[in-house]
C-alpha cells in the first residue's frame, strides 16, 4: 500500500553527493562567501540533521541541495545527475523530480483545497488529472488528514498545514525530503506531531534532510552535521547519535 | 474590484470599437442611401462629345445628336438590360402666368417614367398619366418652388396656368428635393413628352432631347449599363470608334465622392479614438498584472520550488492578463451594443451592430491582454524562486 520512496535509486550509491561545495554572494561590490567548501554525501534512507547559529549558512546550504539555488564552484550530484551548473528547465525539473520541500512558512497556497495544493507537484510533473487526485488523496491520507481534504488551508491548525506541506512533499515519491525549520511556526504540540510523522517517513525508508538550530530537534535525526561560518565543523563529519 | 477598474481601460476601448464600428457601418449605409436617393444608381447622356473642345456642345448644330428615337431605343429590355428606367428630357425656358404673377422657369417634357428615373414625388395631386402623354394633354406638374413663387402657396392642385396664351391644368406638386449643384430642384414645371413637342417648342427640331436619363437596376450595375447604353447609341448613330462619339455618358461621381470622403474622415477620427481607448486600456492590464506579480511573488516562487518551468509561470500569467483582457473585452461588447441601441434615437444617426465586429472586438482584447502581459509574463518567469520564496 505504502509507495516506496527510494524507488529506482541505488541503495549503495549516495543520494546528495557534494563535493568542494563554495557559494557567494554579490551585494553590490561586496562579496560574502555563505559556503566556504563543503563535502558531504547522503545515502538513500538516511535521516540527517544540519545544526548551526543563525547565519551560518543553513539556508543557503538547503537552497543548495533543495536545486533552488546553484554553487559558486565546486560539484553537487543528486541522484546520480549533476545539477552543479544546470539552467533553469532542468533545475525546475530536478526540483520537480527529486525533492520534497517542507518549509517553516507552510508556504501552502490559501485559493486552493488541500488536497489542490497536494496535486500541485503533480500538475507541474504532468501527470493526468484522474491520477492526480487519487495519489494526492492518498498522500493526505498517509499525512492523517484524509477527512480535510476539502478544507482550505485558513480552515486548518498550523500543524494541519505543515502536514498538507508534508503530504505535497511525498506525492512525487522524491529523493529526499527537505524540511527547513519544519516546526519553526509551530506550537510544541504540533511539533511533536510533525516531528513524529518524520520519524515514521524515516521508518518507510524515506531519506530526509531536516534543518533546524533547536537540539532536541536534531537529536531525533542519525547523523547531526554542525555548520558554523559555511563550514562543517569536526572536518564536515557527522555526529553519530 | 481592482481588476473591474483595471479592465476600464479595454471596457470603454472595446465599447469605442463596437460604436465606431457601428457608427462607420451606418455612416455608409446613411451615406449609400442618400447617394441611392440623389441617384448614383443613375446615367446621363448628354449630347455632343467629351473630347470635343470647340464648345458645340450644349448649343446648336452638332448638339443636338440626341433624340427621341435613341430614348426609345434605350428604354429597349433587351439593348440595355441592366436599365430599370429610361427617361428623355426636352427643355425650355418659358414664362408661367397666373393671373397678375408670373415666373419664369425650366419647363421640361418627358415621359411618365421620369419620377421613378428622377427619385422624385409628389406633394400633391399625382403625376401626369400615359393618356396624357399620348394625347398630348395640357397638364402641367410644378415644383414645390415654382408653385410658391407663382401662387404663394403649394396646394395648387386643379388650378389653371397660361404659358404662350396656351392653359394647363396643374396635376400635381412635386415634394422639395433641394439642389444639385446650384441648380434648384424644385424651381421647374414638367408637361408631357408629346405637349412640349406639339405646343411649347420653338426650336424647330422637335425630335431633338437635351438629355436622356438612364436608371440602372443597382449601383453595381452602373457601368455595365454604362457600356450597353453607349454601344446601342454609336450603332443607332453609326459611329464606329468610341473617340469620335457624339454624346456623353456621366455618372454623378461627385456627390459619390464627397460622401465617400467624409465617411473616411470620420472613420479616421473614430479608429483613432479606439485605438488610444485600447492602448490606455492595455496599459492598465500591464499595470495590474505587474502589480499582480508583485504580490504573488511567494506564490511564484513555490511553485517555481514544486516544478514548474519559467515557461509554465509565464504561461499561467499570460493567460490571466488574457482573461483580464477577454472579460473587459465582453463587458465592453455589452455597453457597446447597449450605446448603439441608445444613442441613435439620441443623436440621429445609424449605428449598425455587426456580428462581425462584435467578435473581432472580443480577439482584439484577448489580444491586447496577451501583447500587454507578455511584459508582465516575462517578470514573472524571470523571477528567481529563492528570491521569490524569502519575499515577505
Ligand atoms: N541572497 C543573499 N545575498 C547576500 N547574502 C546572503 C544571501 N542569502 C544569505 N546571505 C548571507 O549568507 C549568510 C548565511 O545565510 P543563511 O544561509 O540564510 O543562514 P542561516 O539559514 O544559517 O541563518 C548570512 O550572513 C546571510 O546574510
Ligand atoms: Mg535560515
Amino acid at each position: 500500500m505504502t509507495p516506496t520512496i527510494t524507488a529506482a535509486l541505488d541503495p549503495d550509491a549516495p543520494v546528495i553527493e557534494l563535493t568542494a561545495a563554495r557559494k557567494t554572494y554579490l551585494t553590490g561590490d561586496i562579496e560574502f562567501e555563505a559556503l566556504r567548501g563543503i563535502d558531504c554525501q547522503i545515502y538513500p534512507g538516511e535521516y540527517v540533521a544540519i545544526v548551526g547559529p543563525s547565519g551560518s549558512g543553513k539556508s543557503t546550504l538547503m537552497n543548495i541541495l533543495g536545486c533552488l539555488d546553484v554553487l559558486t564552484s565546486g560539484s553537487y550530484v543528486l541522484a546520480g545527475e549533476d545539477v552543479s551548473h544546470m539552467n533553469e528547465d532542468a533545475l525546475a525539473s530536478a526540483r520537480n523530480r527529486r525533492i520534497g520541500f517542507v518549509f517553516q512558512q507552510f508556504h501552502l497556497l490559501p485559493s486552493l483545497t488541500a488536497v489542490g495544493n497536494v496535486e500541485l507537484p503533480l500538475v507541474y510533473a504532468g501527470v493526468a488529472p484522474g491520477e492526480r487526485r487519487e495519489r494526492a488523496l492518498a498522500a493526505l491520507d498517509r499525512v492523517g488528514l484524509a477527512d480535510k481534504a476539502r478544507n482550505h488551508p485558513g480552515q486548518l491548525s498550523g500543524g494541519q498545514q505543515q502536514r498538507v506541506a508534508i503530504a505535497r512533499a511525498l506525492v512525487t515519491e522524491p529523493a529526499i525530503v527537505l524540511a527547513d525549520e519544519p516546526t519553526g511556526n509551530l506550537d510544541s504540540r504540533s511539533t511533536a506531531d510533525v516531528l513524529g510523522m518524520l520519524d515514521d517517513l524515516h521508518g518507510e525508508g524515506a531519506t530526509i534532510v531536516l534543518i533546524t538550530h533547536e537540539g532536541d530537534v536534531a537529536a531525533r535525526a542519525q547523523t547531526v552535521y554542525n555548520v558554523t561560518d559555511g563550514q562543517f565543523v569536526g572536518e564536515g563529519m557527522g555526529i553519530a547519535k | 474590484m481592482r481588476s473591474l477598474l483595471t479592465m476600464l481601460g479595454i471596457v470603454v476601448g472595446i465599447a469605442s470599437v463596437v460604436l465606431t464600428v457601428g457608427l462607420g457601418l451606418g455612416t455608409q449605409k446613411d451615406v449609400s442611401d442618400q447617394i441611392a436617393s440623389l441617384g448614383s444608381d443613375l446615367l446621363i447622356v448628354s449630347p455632343g462629345s467629351s473630347t470635343d473642345d470647340s464648345g458645340m456642345r450644349g448649343g446648336f448644330g452638332s448638339a443636338e445628336t440626341l433624340t427621341l428615337s435613341d430614348a426609345d431605343a434605350l428604354a429597349s429590355d433587351v439593348a440595355v438590360p441592366d436599365a430599370v428606367g429610361v427617361a428623355a428630357e426636352k427643355t425650355a425656358d418659358l414664362s408661367l402666368e397666373y393671373g397678375e404673377s408670373n415666373w419664369t422657369t425650366t419647363v421640361t417634357g418627358t415621359s411618365t417614367s421620369w419620377t421613378d428615373v428622377r427619385s422624385r414625388e409628389l406633394m400633391y395631386g399625382d403625376f401626369f398619366t400615359e393618356d396624357d402623354e399620348s394625347s398630348a394633354a395640357h397638364v402641367i406638374v410644378l415644383g414645390s418652388e415654382t408653385a410658391t413663387e407663382l401662387f404663394g402657396s403649394t396646394a395648387v392642385v386643379g388650378q389653371d396656368v397660361t404659358i404662350d396664351g396656351d392653359t394647363f391644368e396643374i396635376v400635381g406638386v412635386l415634394a422639395e428635393a433641394g439642389s444639385s449643384g446650384d441648380t434648384s430642384l424644385d424651381d421647374i414645371a414638367v408637361v408631357p413628352m408629346n405637349t412640349m413637342v406639339e405646343t411649347l417648342d420653338d426650336s424647330g427640331n422637335s425630335e431633338s432631347v437635351q438629355t436622356i436619363y438612364i436608371k440602372a437596376a443597382s449601383s453595381d450595375v452602373l457601368s455595365a449599363a454604362s457600356q450597353e447604353a453607349q454601344t446601342l447609341l454609336l450603332n443607332m448613330h453609326g459611329i464606329s470608334s468610341v473617340d469620335d462619339a457624339d454624346f456623353t455618358i456621366d455618372v454623378q461621381d461627385s456627390l459619390i465622392d464627397a460622401a465617400t470622403s467624409v465617411y473616411e474622415q470620420l472613420t479616421i477620427l473614430l479608429t483613432g479614438i479606439a485605438a488610444l481607448a485600447l492602448l490606455v486600456g492595455g496599459i492598465g492590464v500591464m499595470n495590474i498584472m505587474l502589480v499582480s506579480v508583485t504580490e504573488r511573488t511567494r506564490e511564484i516562487g513555490l511553485r517555481k520550488a514544486l516544478g514548474a518551468a519559467p515557461a509554465t509561470i509565464r504561461n499561467q500569467f499570460l493567460i490571466e492578463a488574457m482573461i483580464l483582457g477577454l472579460s473587459g473585452g465582453a463587458i465592453g461588447v455589452i455597453i457597446g451594443v447597449g450605446l448603439a441601441l441608445a444613442l441613435p434615437s439620441v443623436l440621429g444617426s445609424t449605428i449598425v451592430i455587426s456580428g462581425l465586429a462584435l467578435i473581432v472586438s472580443v480577439v482584439v482584447a484577448v489580444g491586447i491582454g496577451a501583447v500587454f502581459g507578455v511584459y508582465p509574463a516575462a517578470r514573472a518567469a524571470k523571477l528567481a524562486p529563492i528570491d521569490a520564496l524569502r519575499d515577505q
